[in-house]
């Protein structure tokens, strides 16, 4: 369900580290809870942002979520193509649903991040909070 | 929705369903010594009574006169709204129609305040428009605050030719929400006030605020303080009077990314000051960071035309303090009013108002000007309004004159360097005659 080879936050978010660049993305769990995902406000490449400061938000019908970056650093590339088609992160959360790529000042800082398997224990746990 | 009071048979089954037996057991869970409050009010009036009443407050005003002989402005005016306004403001579908969250049952306010948007955004020459807000002042913040979001910067930059209300207003909000207004003084003519201002503009700045025509009447050309503003990543922000957009340069046209303005001069009332109404248009990026109710189009289920509010999740009641404004309301009559005065006049209606303001104006300026003892302040083109120095204090001309006409508004207040100066507004309610009468009067009272 959630790909093995992703790191999670607590905000639901996902992070693939590939080298000194980073995708992100909002995980399945996020995108149902969200419902029908209708804008994507994304950054510029080249904005800085600081650990768990908002560099955008996903709108839905119901409910605007801002999303948090999980550790300091430059914005490389956006995914131009939510402009048009929002519901691609409903769609395709994991995959063409990414939403940024950024460089991580301190690469370190990504590793307390949760596996996959810390991540369905979190949602099990959050789950039986509710 | 019909509007039937109670019956005691609709109470009784009520209270049943509520498994109560009277009113009173309803609210025994409020605590008695609350529960039952003396007001102490006076007994009710008949409406004879009340009627009276009102007529003895109305006598109180001392000096009834006619239209034509009012010249004052300042932001609100005196127009002629022609009675069909009035008559579909009246419709009772529309004038007792509540706040339009339930869709499938408020089509025809959704559909009004539609085009009321559609109106505001094809009058200033932008692409979106909100349903309203409050008045012109609070339309003003709002587009700071939306100038503020877009940047994330937190300084404005406008002059003291922009509407006295409006800056007392944003001075107010920017020492709560931290923002930093800052104040030039205005220069010496319409025309130079954007170069002046264009010179104070950095990057650290969200936004440049204008008044066209400014407070003192004077018309200017905003292009190229558009351009000085995008040139270092801030917004044109424009204030203007919504008459004056029949005829002059729209803020679209301008390249401005935000106008607003007081929407009373479109078909409202003076109402003492109020409920008055604040339009606002922008850019179609903007639409985001844009405060208040928007009305949308689209298709219901079965692919006919409907409108329901749109972009609600940025509105205070779902976003709280991450939201667009602490407004998720409009002035709905106020805006429908506004929207059928424009609707009745017409595109046509709305520039020979236009016309007629600016060239009754001009030939007050001239008239006047042309009184020994009278001066005029500024050069360079004026819509309706101008700004007259008095040899005379100024005081006196309302004390031995305000019976017969109002001459203007005194520009002490806001001005100290102007005391000695009148505010005269001219509308299409003026006629040659009362301008006339006015020029005879004052020379009467200078020679004298």
């Amino acid at each position: 369900m959630n790909p093995k080879d992703l790191k999670y936050t607590r905000e639901h978010e996902w992070v693939r580290v590939e080298g000194d660049t980073c995708t992100l993305g909002i995980t399945d769990h996020a995108q149902e809870a969200l419902g029908d995902v209708v804008y994507v406000e994304l950054p510029e490449a080249g904005d800085r942002f600081d650990a768990g400061e908002a560099f955008g938000s996903v709108e839905s019908v119901k409910a605007v979520s801002d999303c948090y970056l999980p550790a300091a650093g430059e914005i490389r590339e956006v995914n131009g193509a939510l402009a048009d088609s929002p519901e691609t992160v409903n769609k395709d959360p994991f995959g063409q649903g990414w939403m940024i790529k950024f460089a991580p000042e301190d690469p370190g800082a990504l590793e307390a991040l949760m596996d996959a398997n810390a991540y369905e224990a979190f949602l099990q746990e959050e789950a039986n909070k509710g | 929705m019909a509007y039937s009071p109670h019956t005691d048979a609709d109470r009784a089954t009520m209270l049943r369903a509520a498994g109560a037996h009277t009113t009173d057991e309803l609210f025994e869970d409020i605590p008695e010594q609350i529960r039952d409050p003396h007001l102490d009010l006076p007994d009710p009036l008949s409406e004879l009574e009340a009627v009276e009443a009102m007529r003895d407050l109305e006598a109180l005003n001392r000096w009834p006169l006619r239209a034509k002989d009012y010249f004052i402005g300042g932001g609100a005016y005196r127009h002629h709204v022609p009675a069909a306004v009035a008559a579909i403001a009246a419709e009772p579908s529309l004038y007792t129609a509540y706040t339009p969250y339930q869709p499938e049952m408020s089509q025809g306010m959704l559909q009004a305040i539609f085009e009321y948007q559609t109106a505001i955004a094809r009058i200033t020459g932008l692409e979106v428009a909100n349903a309203s807000l409050y008045d012109g002042s609070t339309a003003a913040y709002e587009a700071c605050a939306m100038a503020v979001r877009q940047t994330r910067r937190r300084r404005i930059l406008f002059d003291r030719s922009l509407d006295p209300h409006t800056r007392e207003l944003l001075a107010g909000y920017g020492r709560t929400v931290r923002i930093e207004m800052i104040e030039q003084d205005y220069a010496r003519t319409g025309a130079e006030g954007p170069d002046q201002l264009a010179q104070g503009m950095d990057d650290s700045y969200a936004a440049v605020v204008v008044q066209n025509p400014d407070f003192f009447g004077r018309i200017t050309d905003c292009t190229a303080l558009a351009e000085a503003a995008h040139r270092v990543g801030a917004l044109l922000v424009m204030r203007v009077n919504p008459v004056s957009l029949g005829l002059l340069k729209t803020p679209g046209e301008m390249g401005a990314d935000i106008a607003l303005g007081e929407g009373q001069p479109l078909g409202l009332s003076l109402n003492y000051g109020g409920p008055y109404l604040g339009f606002l248009a922008a850019r179609r990026k903007l639409i985001r960071r844009m405060p208040g109710r928007i009305a949308g189009e689209t298709v219901d289920d079965q692919g006919r035309r409907g409108f329901v509010l749109t972009l609600q999740a940025r509105e205070q009641h779902i976003r709280r303090e991450k939201a667009t404004s602490n407004i998720c309301s409009n002035q709905a009559l106020c805006a429908l009013t506004a929207m059928a005065h424009l609707s009745v006049i017409g595109r046509k209606g709305l520039r020979q108002v236009a016309e007629l303001c600016l060239h009754k104006a001009a030939y007050a300026r001239e008239t006047l000007g042309a009184v020994d003892g009278a001066e005029l302040v500024f050069e360079g083109p004026h819509f309706n309004e101008f700004v007259l120095r008095l040899a005379k204090p100024v005081a006196d001309l309302f004390r031995e004159m305000g019976h017969a006409f109002e001459p203007g508004i005194r520009l002490n207040r806001w001005y100290p360097e102007l005391s000695d100066c009148l505010l005269v507004a001219v509308t299409e309610m003026n006629t040659r005659e009362s301008i006339d009468r006015y020029a005879r009067r004052l020379k009467e009272w200078l020679c004298s």
